[in-house]
């Protein structure tokens, strides 16, 4: 690989030790995936948060770090509310190190919100062609697919080594050539809401890691490519799709049709819907916000909510950032007893774990939540969800919960 | 004896010597080798209650959690990492994790490590230079 004399100079650690190891592993990575040269990038985002899943080892590391990042950079979701991680039962002691976790990054000019879905906060803004270092499967999938923005997925260490640098290995998705779509797929059933999410939890199984490009009857919004997107890639490894005359690549570039071609019918996201037969379970715990939600989405949470009372555990997962900028909203979902819960989610918070059974609207959860949290979950509509939690009949029935329902 | 040096790829710079651990199967280093003692946890690994610590670990390559290359650096605080590595063709968690923990990792050695390395060996693995080097055989080994 190309490095400039400046660059060469890094590399043999005239700017110190973090952005020597920082362009080693740039250099490393570029070099397994047969890159020309880094090439500048506008933001990071970075994995790695959650002290659920890095541990202390991931703590040590980021601890030991020295320098300031070069360009605008954030965190992925941490395993709790950073504010008020009581109300979830999170132990002092995880609080503990999840608090220097983010301190740590933080001593590194980091952006200290916590979210999957950076695109929506101020400051922060993406445009087509971009290139970008970012982490997050639904964030990379949101920023290649539905802005036009070229990103792989990194992870923690190389996304904050590019963050350090202002640089990435020019390879895979920032080249044209991994751009194109490798299979088709059709469906012909009208879609709506929650059924996007389903359709990428079936989509993903079959797609892999290959770029699809969507041929479908209705038009779906912008809420609903975030959830299509983020299920294909926990279901499947997809870092970029296109939907033919909806996405800006597929509208701006010419692609040629590929020779593969994938018919998804309505009964394969019906199933999805019908993992409740399966469970066997009631859910108890109801979960909304994966990836985190929208103003929109918030919204539409709080008109379903108002004047009513939950009966079963609730929580709305969002962006510290969105809850802050519509308090009315939060206002009317935690009227009925729901938590309006930021800077985490249902899957990388080990508060998940006290249940058994959640209750999801994100096909991104429903693939998650049963290995990361060892729990069953059970599918259904941001209405169905709502009609679950707020459900008196429902509440009286027999409620189990292991080891306690408490850390 | 003609020392033998195969070249390789640079992954991760520095140099360390050995004795070499031959793996057949990939490692994962999320929950196949406990992070405080070095030693191979994963039942029906080939290295299974085999310490790692120390040595010049060689495995085709890795497999698992991202979270795999935080380990290693785990590894290397609590002194149980291996002295290098050498892999057939490495991915990006255990390149990352090489580089983060300071330990030397070749790949793409020109010969198999296989075919020229045998468990107890004497080697020097030079990432910086992007070179294996043997230095002694292991009693047993004919070749010495």
């Amino acid at each position: 690989m190309y490095l400039t004399k400046e660059e060469e100079q890094t590399l043999n650690g005239e700017a110190g030790e973090t952005l020597r190891q920082a362009i080693e592993i740039l250099v490393a990575l570029g070099d397994i995936y047969g890159a020309d040269r880094l090439i500048p990038i506008k933001s990071a985002q970075i994995a790695g948060v959650s002290y659920k899943t890095i541990g202390d080892a991931g703590l040590e590391w980021i601890s030991d770090l020295e320098g300031r990042v070069k360009v605008p950079a954030i965190l992925n979701p941490a395993g709790m509310d950073l504010e008020d991680w009581k109300r979830l039962r999170i132990s002092p002691e995880f609080a503990e190190k999840q608090k220097a976790i983010v301190r740590a990054y933080e001593k590194l000019g980091i952006r200290c919100e916590c979210t999957c879905t950076p695109y929506t906060l101020e400051g922060f803004s993406v445009g087509y062609g971009d290139h970008l270092a970012w982490s997050e499967s639904s964030a990379v999938s949101y920023a290649n697919s539905v802005i036009g923005a070229r990103t792989n997925r990194e992870g923690g260490p190389s996304a904050l080594s590019a963050a350090l640098l202002g640089k990435t290995a020019n390879y895979g998705f920032h080249l044209d050539e991994n751009r194109v779509p490798a299979v088709s797929i059709k469906v012909e059933c009208p879609l709506e809401g929650s059924d996007y999410g389903a359709l990428g939890y079936a989509a993903g199984k079959v797609v892999g890691s290959r770029v699809p490009l969507f041929y479908l009857r209705d038009t779906p919004g912008k809420d609903e490519l975030k959830a299509l997107g983020a299920a294909m890639a926990a279901s499947g490894a997809v870092a970029l799709y296109h939907v033919d005359g909806v996405t800006p690549e597929a509208k701006k570039v010419t692609f040629e049709v590929p020779e593969e071609t994938i018919v998804i019918e309505r009964s394969q996201i019906d199933e999805v819907y019908e993992s409740r037969g399966g469970a066997g379970k009631e859910p108890e715990l109801i979960t909304i916000g994966c990836p985190h939600c929208s103003a929109a989405e918030l919204r539409r949470v709080a008109e379903l909510l108002e004047g009513k009372a939950v009966s079963k555990e609730t929580w709305i997962f969002t962006s510290r950032e969105i809850a802050k900028r519509y308090p009315e909203y939060v206002g009317t979902i935690e009227k009925s007893g729901a938590k309006v819960v930021c800077d985490t989610c249902m899957v990388v918070s080990p508060a998940t774990n006290s249940y058994s059974c959640v209750m999801v609207n994100s096909g991104k959860a429903f693939a998650y939540v049963p290995g990361m949290c060892g729990a069953e979950a059970v599918y259904g509509s941001m209405e169905t969800c709502i009609e679950e939690a707020t459900c008196t009949e429902k509440a009286a029935g027999k409620k189990e919960k292991k080891a306690g329902g408490s850390h | 004896m003609v020392p033998i040096k195969l070249k390789g790829r640079t992954i991760a710079r520095g140099c360390a010597e050995g004795e070499v651990l031959l793996s057949k199967d990939p490692i994962s280093f999320l929950g196949s080798v406990d992070p405080k003692t070095g030693i191979v946890v994963e039942e029906k690994h080939a290295l299974a209650g085999k310490s790692i610590r120390g040595k010049v670990l060689v495995f085709p390559h890795g497999k698992g959690s991202t979270v795999g290359s935080y380990v290693m650096y785990q590894l290397k605080k609590n002194g149980a990492a291996p002295a290098a590595i050498i892999n057939l063709e490495t991915e990006p968690i255990v390149a990352v994790g090489a580089i983060i923990s300071e330990i030397p990792l070749v790949d793409m050695l020109e010969k198999s490590p296989y075919e020229v390395l045998k468990d107890g060996d004497l080697v020097r693995v030079d990432g910086s230079g992007g070179y294996v080097e043997v230095l002694g055989r292991s009693a047993g080994n004919t070749e010495n």
